[in-house]
């Protein structure tokens, strides 16, 4: 009993970091029709600047906002500096369609070997702020850690904001109406190509949050290289497609059902084939629910 | 030339004075030269088969070097638990690189590319992580891969190098021009219908989503090949030799090459044989630190694979045609 | 306070598709632009609202060009266009659709008594206001799509085929509410329709394009009256 509540919690605790990184990469395909495969290296990036910070001011809380910050600025740079410059260069010919995935492609192997001269082999880890010990119930210990309990709180106050910024304010119905409808967007007087740019540093900012809880609560480490990061794409990726890839409570639904069931085989059956069974989840869904789980049009909407 | 590559037979006898000319050369240069030459080799007929896929077929991969590491491992466990002989090994590399891709593409032919690519990208994230968690596998170490000496009847003063650029450039060679003519056929034809206008050609009566698998496999296979070449030259079958950064650099040199068009594949692959050369070069002369040092391969080709979108998307072979016929019609008027 | 197109020509990659058309709206009238399937009518009009780029000639509103701007700055001159085929937003309410047109203005202060101005306009609207546009009919989101263009308190209105798609009934009623809206709001109207006899019985003037250029322009009144386009356009 206990061993199933440990796997529920802890699934939806990687779940919703999860969420996060298929929030960031639902956000850029909304606004630009690209999945941003360099939002794992954009996320390290900015948990590095995040990192930098707790080493100077000592606090992991005033070192999250300044690295969702970085996170944003870097993406509106790279939206504004280099996509744009790219969607005008190659709007046709035959490789219009593939150039978007190889130049974000591109750009990820650029700040990740940039990273790895910049920083060399020199150790960086970020530690958990708050115990990472189990809860206590009534004397078993839970898997369950205030650092857990902190990871979900965070993501679901972002999560909160989002959606009131993307339902309540002229902002988000600017960036829901770009997002769905750029010309008709455009001829309501929506600067489109400013509200994307908009988009895109709210995934950077989405993304440099996942980095900063997932490092914690994986074993601390921070590498260049890191096999984490990706894997931080690849989950966020599978989250997104369950989701649909289009909407952002889509996203949540998606990388909580995949944290649950990677939990799920990891405990019950072998934590050797989380992967597998991860690419197999995205293959089944991509084959039998195309439009992901809560189908098209009402998962447009949020 | 290209009329010379427009008959079977002409394209039959240009591959085999090509393949003389290889083998002239390779008594004279010395044996790091040799050795960069099967490397070349290997680099080529992966170029290939990414310029196949997505040229041609219009689907783009970026976990082809998963499909190489399944289609070396498989020539690594034919030769270590059958003994097969090395040709066998590499059809056996084909054989199931290919068929692995055939289980990929049926997957494949009905997604569109971003979802194609995220797909990939995962394929090649974590296959190597799943390698080393079999035994049969290896695990982190992975498999020796051991092709054996060269035949006696070569002489005594002939060097394993120097077999595996024999080997690696026959390879290539039947390669391109099996490509060649495959490209030339009904295959080829419906491949590029496809990629045109997918709707359209299912008017004529063409199975979009036969075409596509179809493709998919005899590019995987090509891959498994390529993939078997390089643990050739390397000895061995481990994890660590197909990292995620292997598929980026594929697809930088497929980028190189002009991916709609195959001539350009030379360019491609000499570039990313001199890449690690320059770094080392650059490397020593700047700090020689080992940050440094480990970084700046990859540093360049992400470099090189950016500017090249940016600047020539279409690849240099392309652009210089592209050139050439505006200034034609130039003159004209 | 007009609209002044001159020599204008726009290129649909090889093919001609608006060649030397010329004419003329002053301030508070209606034109209709009229003219069979392929006559260059919504290339017209997208390249009066900054969506198509042009390839020669002139466009002015009270003097500004409008054939080197972006539809989101014309849209700041007080130009507002409603392209063809019921342009909403399915998956925003109505309520936000409407809003999206006011929100470019700098003062949203004034965007609730124009949001209660529009829903005064079409009822049919004030009813629906929290429903998806997903769930619109036909003609509602017709109204839908004039009010979010109203919303953004235009000078010049570019209509593209509202009748579209629509029962006659439902037609009338559309177009009598841009009569209406034309002379309560003093606007400036280019009306493009196939349905050329509804669009000339409110219009002011009317243009006839064939094949990329201005056969006839005139009266609304004479055009109907001359023979030829009765013969080819209003079918008697």
């Amino acid at each position: 009993m206990y061993q199933f509540i440990n796997t529920v919690l802890n699934g939806i605790t990687s779940g919703a970091i999860f969420s996060l990184m298929a929030i960031a990469l639902v956000l850029v395909w909304r606004s630009t029709r690209v999945i941003n495969f360099a939002q794992s290296g954009m996320a390290l990036l900015s948990t590095y600047i995040g990192f930098e910070c707790i080493q100077r001011l000592h606090s992991f809380w005033i070192a999250l906002p300044l690295s969702m910050i970085a996170g944003a600025f870097f993406a509106a740079l790279v939206d504004t500096f280099f996509m744009r410059v790219l969607f005008r260069r190659t709007a046709d010919g035959p490789i219009s369609g593939v150039a978007p995935i190889i130049a974000t492609l591109g750009l990820l192997g650029l700040i990740r070997s940039s990273l790895g001269m910049i920083v060399g082999n020199s150790d960086a880890s970020i530690r958990p702020p708050v115990s990472n010990v189990g809860f206590t119930v009534s004397g078993h210990t839970l898997a369950f850690s205030p650092l857990k309990l902190m990871t979900l709180s965070m993501v679901i106050a972002l999560m909160l904001g989002l959606t009131l910024v993307f339902q309540r304010t002229n902002l988000g119905l600017a960036l829901r109406a770009s997002a769905y409808a750029p010309e008709i967007a455009r001829l309501a007087g929506v600067r489109v190509d400013a509200i994307r740019t908009i988009g895109w540093a709210l995934a950077g900012a989405a993304g440099a949050a996942a980095g900063m809880l997932q490092t914690p609560n994986g074993n601390g480490a921070l590498a260049p290289d890191s096999l984490e990061f990706n894997l931080l794409l690849v989950f966020g990726f599978i989250a997104a497609v369950i989701g649909g890839l289009e909407s952002l409570v889509g996203a949540v639904v998606g990388g909580l059902v995949l944290g649950l069931f990677l939990a799920f085989i990891q405990y019950y059956v072998s934590g050797s084939l989380v992967f597998i069974a991860a690419f197999c989840i995205l293959i089944i869904v991509l084959l039998l629910k195309p439009k992901g789980l809560l189908g098209s049009k009402a998962g447009r909407r949020a | 030339m290209h009329k010379i590559l427009h008959t079977n037979l002409g394209r039959a006898l240009f591959f085999t004075a090509l393949g003389f000319g290889l083998f002239l050369a390779s008594n004279r240069i010395d044996e790091l030269r040799v050795y960069q030459g099967a490397t070349l080799a290997m680099f080529v007929v992966a170029i290939s088969s990414l310029i196949l896929l997505t040229g041609y077929s219009g689907q783009v991969s970026l976990g082809h070097g998963a499909i190489m590491a399944i289609g070396a491992y498989a020539a690594a466990l034919a030769r270590i638990h059958w003994g097969l002989p090395v040709w066998l090994c590499f059809s056996a590399a084909v054989v199931v690189a290919a068929f692995a891709g055939a289980v990929l593409g049926t997957a494949a032919a009905r997604l569109s590319g971003p979802y194609l690519a995220g797909t990939t990208l995962a394929l090649a994230v974590g296959l190597p992580s799943i390698a080393n968690q079999f035994h049969v596998l290896g695990g982190e170490q992975g498999l020796l891969f051991d092709i054996g000496q060269p035949p006696s009847w070569l002489g005594a003063d002939f060097t394993s190098y120097k077999w595996y650029f024999w080997i690696g450039s026959s390879a290539c060679l039947i390669t391109l021009w099996w490509l060649q003519n495959i490209l030339r056929s009904r295959y080829g034809r419906t491949w590029r219908a496809v990629r045109g206008n997918e709707v359209a050609a299912q008017l004529c009566g063409i199975h979009a989503g036969k075409s596509k698998t179809l493709a998919f496999s005899v590019s995987s296979g090509l891959a498994g090949l390529a993939g078997a070449l390089l643990a050739m030259t390397i000895s061995t079958v481990s994890p660590s030799a197909f990292p995620l950064s292997l598929s980026f650099t594929l697809l930088t040199g497929a980028v190189l090459s002009g991916i709609t068009t195959l001539p350009g594949v030379i360019i491609g692959a000499v570039t990313l044989v001199a890449t690690p050369e320059i770094a080392d070069a650059i490397s020593q002369r700047m700090a020689n630190s080992e940050s440094v040092t480990t970084n700046l391969p990859g540093l360049l080709v992400s470099a090189l694979l950016i500017l090249v979108v940016l600047f020539v998307p279409n690849g240099p072979v392309e652009q210089m045609r592209m050139f050439r016929v505006k200034a034609r019609s130039h003159t004209k008027n | 306070m007009t609209l002044v197109v001159s020599d204008l020509c726009v290129d649909h990659g090889a093919i001609r598709a608006i060649s030397g058309v010329c004419f003329e709206v002053g301030k508070g009238q209606l034109a209709a632009v009229i003219g069979a399937n392929g006559a260059g009518k919504t290339t017209l009009l997208r390249t009066l609202s900054g969506l198509k780029s042009t390839s020669s000639g002139t466009a002015f509103w009270n003097g500004h060009d409008l054939l080197h701007a972006k539809p989101e700055q014309l849209v700041r001159l007080g130009i507002s266009h409603v392209s063809e085929g019921k342009s909403v937003i399915p998956e925003l309410t109505v309520e936000e659709n409407l809003n999206l047109g006011a929100l470019w203005r700098s003062n949203g202060a004034e965007a609730p008594a124009t949001l209660i101005q529009v829903l005064a306009t079409f009822p049919r609207l004030a009813e629906r206001r929290s429903q998806l546009a997903d769930t619109l009919s036909g003609g509602e989101r017709q109204m839908l799509a004039i009010g979010r263009a109203l919303m953004s308190k235009p000078e010049l209105l570019l209509l593209d085929e509202p009748s579209l798609g629509l029962a006659p009934l439902v037609i009338a009623q559309i177009f009598q509410s841009i009569r209406d809206l034309t002379s309560a709001m003093g606007l400036t109207v280019v009306l493009v329709e196939q349905n050329a006899m509804s669009a000339l019985k409110i219009a002011d003037i009317g243009i006839v394009l064939n094949l990329g250029s201005v056969v006839v322009s005139d009266t609304a009144k004479n055009l109907i009256e001359n023979p030829q386009v009765r013969a080819a356009y209003l079918g008697y």
